[in-house]
C-alpha cells in the first residue's frame, strides 16, 4: 500500500458535530470525522448505528438538525443530493436504487448527466453538439462496462439481472459521474465470497487507477480490515472508534460494541 | 443515438406508403376523414401523454384540456393575427399549451401517483371552464359551435380530405422523429431515471424540478398541436365539449394499450382504440345484419376495452408495442432457422 499511484492527501470532506433525529429517535448524535483524499474509508457499526443515515447526511438526502459538512475546506451551505453531485460526490444505495426498466448501459449513462450540456432541443434535432456529446458519453460508459466485466449484459434491462450484477451496475453508474468521492452503502451486502472478492478488486482498482476517494459501509469485518485505510466505528449514533484497522481492532469500546459487555 | 440502416429503411418505406401510396390508392373521403386523420391527430396527442406518463412516470390526466388549449389558441391566432402562417399558428398554439402544461405540472413537485392524477384533472376542467366562461376565446359566438377556419398554407387552401391528411402527415412525421430522438437520447434518459427511481436520479445530478416541468411542457406541446390539428381537420369546428374528460381517458387508454414508454405504441394504441369500434360496427352490420342493437354494440365496446385494460396492466404493461416486438422477433428467428 505504500507505493500507491495516488498517495493519501489532506482532508477532502469533513463532517462536524452532526446530529440527526427523526422525531424523538436520535439517529446520530454529535458526530465528527474526516475523509482524506484518495483514501478508502470504512464506516462500520452494529445494525441501527446510524451508518446509512450518516451517508444520507453527507449526500443531502437527510438534513441533519445540527452540524455541518465541509467539502474541500469550505462549508457546504445547502446540502442536497443535486448540489453534492455537482460538487463531485456520487453514491450507491443500500437497497439498490437502479432504474429498473432501463438497460445496463442506459443506467450507467444517466451517471453522465452532469457531463451532458446539450438541452432537449439540441437532442431532439440531433445537432452536432448533442451527437458529439452523446458519443463521448457512450464511449466513457463502454469503458466502464468493460472495466466491470459486464459487457455481455449491457443491453439487458437492469430489473432482470441478479442481485450481484445489479450491485456492479450501481457501482458503474457512480463511476460514470467521474466523481472525486464515491459513497458506497453496503456494496457487498448479500454477495457470496466470490462476488465479494471481485467487488473488492474493483474498489481497489478504481482507487488505485483513478484515485477516487471511497467511503464504504460494510458488515464483513474481513473485507473492511483488508481494503480500508482507516475505519470509523459508530454505535448508537456516536463515534466510538476511529483509526487504522489495527487501531480499531484493538479498541476496547469497539470490541464491547460488537461482542457485548457483561453487566 | 444514431439510427441504423434498418431504421432509415423503415422510415423510408413508411414515408412512401404515407405520402405516395395512400393518397394514390385511397380515394374515398371516408378513410381520410374518419380513420386516417383522427388516427394521426390522436396518435400525436398520445405521444404527448406517453412522454409525461410512459417516460417520466407522472400519472397526469388532462391531455384533452391541453388539446383544447391548443385548438382555441390556434383559432384565435388565425382570427386575430392577420397573415399568420398556419404552421406558425400551430407552433405558437403548442407553446401556449406548453405554458399551461408547466403551470399544471407544478403539483407534480409535491404529490405523486393517484394524487397527482387528481391534481392534474384540474387542468382538464380549468381550461374548458375558462374557454366557456370568457366569450373572447370563442369570439363571442353565441351558438357554442364555431366553424374552424380553412387551412391555408402559402396562399393555397388545404380543404379536401387528402390535402388535410397530407398537412397532418407533414406535421406528425417530424414531431414523431423529434420525440424519438429525445426519448432515445439524454433527455429521455433523464425522464426515465425520474420515473424509475427519483432519489437516485437526483443523486446523479438530475434536477427533478427541471426534468418534470420540462416533460410536462413538451408533453402539453404535443397535445396542443394535436388538439389544433384535431379541431381544424377532423372536427372542423371548435367546441369545448369535444375536449371533455372522455377524450382524456381515450388518450390515456391509447397509451396503456399501446405500451407505456414506447413511441410506436402511441400509434398502435391510437389505431386500436379508433378501429375497434369500426370493426365491431362492421361485424354487427354485415355478420348479424343489424340484428344487434347499436347501443349493445357500443356497450360491448366498453366491456372489451375494460377487460383489455386489465389484462394489459397485469400481463403486459408494455402493451401492444411489446407484443408486436416479440412476434416480430419470433417470426424473424423462425425464418432464419429455416434457412
Amino acid at each position: 500500500m505504500s507505493d500507491r499511484n495516488f498517495p493519501i492527501g489532506g482532508p477532502v470532506l469533513e463532517v462536524k458535530n452532526i446530529s440527526l433525529s427523526f422525531g424523538g429517535v436520535k439517529a446520530i448524535t454529535d458526530t465528527s470525522f474526516n475523509i482524506l483524499e484518495h483514501e478508502i474509508r470504512a464506516i462500520i457499526g452494529p445494525n441501527g448505528a446510524g451508518k446509512s443515515s450518516m451517508l444520507n447526511c453527507i449526500n443531502g438526502i437527510y438534513k441533519p438538525q445540527i452540524g455541518s459538512v465541509i467539502y474541500k475546506g469550505e462549508e457546504v451551505r445547502k446540502v442536497t443530493p443535486n448540489i453534492m453531485a455537482q460538487m463531485g460526490i456520487s453514491r450507491t444505495f443500500q437497497n439498490l436504487a437502479l432504474f429498473k426498466r432501463m438497460s445496463v448501459l442506459d443506467n450507467i449513462l444517466v451517471g453522465r448527466k452532469l457531463h451532458t450540456k446539450s438541452n432537449f432541443l439540441e437532442v431532439a434535432l440531433q445537432l452536432p453538439k448533442a451527437k458529439r456529446e452523446e458519443k463521448i458519453n457512450r464511449d466513457r460508459c463502454e469503458e466502464i462496462v468493460e472495466f466491470l466485466e459486464i459487457d455481455d449484459i449491457k443491453n439487458t434491462p437492469v430489473g432482470k439481472l441478479p442481485y450481484g450484477l445489479q450491485k456492479k451496475v450501481e457501482l458503474g453508474r457512480a463511476l460514470a459521474t467521474d466523481a472525486n468521492l464515491i459513497l458506497l452503502d453496503e456494496p457487498m451486502a448479500g454477495m457470496n465470497v466470490e462476488e465479494k472478492r471481485e467487488m473488492c478488486r474493483f474498489i481497489l482498482k478504481v482507487n488505485d487507477e483513478i484515485g477516487t476517494t471511497m467511503v464504504l459501509i460494510e458488515h464483513d469485518m474481513g473485507v473492511v480490515m483488508d481494503i480500508s485505510d482507516r475505519v470509523v466505528v459508530l454505535d448508537y449514533g456516536k463515534v466510538i472508534g476511529d483509526g487504522t484497522p489495527d487501531e480499531v481492532r484493538a479498541n476496547q469500546k469497539v470490541i464491547d460494541a460488537y461482542l457485548g459487555v457483561e453487566h | 443515438m444514431t439510427y441504423t440502416k434498418g431504421d432509415l429503411i423503415n422510415l423510408a418505406i413508411l414515408l412512401i406508403v404515407g405520402v405516395v401510396v395512400i393518397p394514390m390508392t385511397i380515394s374515398s373521403g371516408y378513410w381520410y376523414t374518419s380513420i386516417l386523420i383522427p388516427w394521426l391527430c390522436l396518435a400525436l396527442a398520445t405521444i404527448g401523454q406517453q412522454i409525461i406518463m410512459g417516460y417520466t412516470g407522472q400519472l397526469a390526466l388532462g391531455a384533452a384540456g391541453f388539446m383544447a388549449a391548443g385548438a382555441f389558441a390556434c383559432f384565435n391566432l388565425i382570427l386575430r393575427v392577420p397573415g399568420i402562417p398556419f404552421v406558425g399558428a400551430l407552433l405558437i398554439s403548442g407553446l401556449i399549451a406548453a405554458a399551461f402544461g408547466i403551470l399544471f405540472g407544478l403539483p407534480s413537485l409535491r404529490v405523486r401517483g393517484i394524487y397527482l392524477m387528481v391534481a392534474t384533472l384540474a387542468s382538464q376542467f380549468f381550461i374548458i371552464w375558462m374557454i366557456d366562461k370568457f366569450g373572447w376565446f370563442k369570439n363571442y359566438d353565441s351558438s357554442g359551435i364555431i366553424t374552424a377556419q380553412d387551412i391555408v398554407i402559402m396562399g393555397k387552401p388545404f380543404t379536401s380530405p387528402v390535402e388535410m391528411y397530407l398537412v397532418i402527415v407533414a406535421v406528425v412525421t417530424p414531431m414523431t422523429l423529434l420525440a424519438m430522438n429525445m426519448a432515445r437520447g439524454s433527455t429521455g434518459r433523464n425522464w426515465m431515471s425520474v420515473r424509475d427511481m427519483d432519489i437516485a436520479a437526483e443523486s446523479m445530478g438530475v434536477s427533478l424540478l427541471k426534468t418534470k416541468l420540462q416533460a410536462f411542457a413538451i408533453s402539453s406541446f404535443y397535445c396542443g398541436v394535436a388538439g389544433a390539428l384535431f379541431a381544424f381537420t377532423y372536427l372542423k369546428s371548435l367546441e369545448p365539449v369535444a375536449f371533455d374528460i372522455k377524450l382524456s381517458f381515450k388518450v390515456l387508454f391509447m397509451v396503456i394499450l399501446g405500451g407505456l414508454g414506447t413511441i410506436n405504441g402511441a400509434f398502435i394504441g391510437a389505431a386500436f382504440i379508433l378501429l375497434f369500434p369500426v370493426l365491431l360496427n362492421y361485424i354487427g352490420n354485415n355478420v348479424f345484419h343489424g340484428a344487434i342493437d347499436a347501443t349493445i354494440i357500443s356497450a360491448i365496446e366498453q366491456v372489451v376495452f375494460g377487460v383489455l385494460m386489465i389484462i394489459f396492466m397485469i400481463y403486459e404493461p408494455l402493451g401492444m408495442a411489446r407484443l408486436w416486438e416479440t412476434t416480430k422477433n419470433k417470426v424473424v428467428s423462425l425464418i432464419s432457422k429455416k434457412r
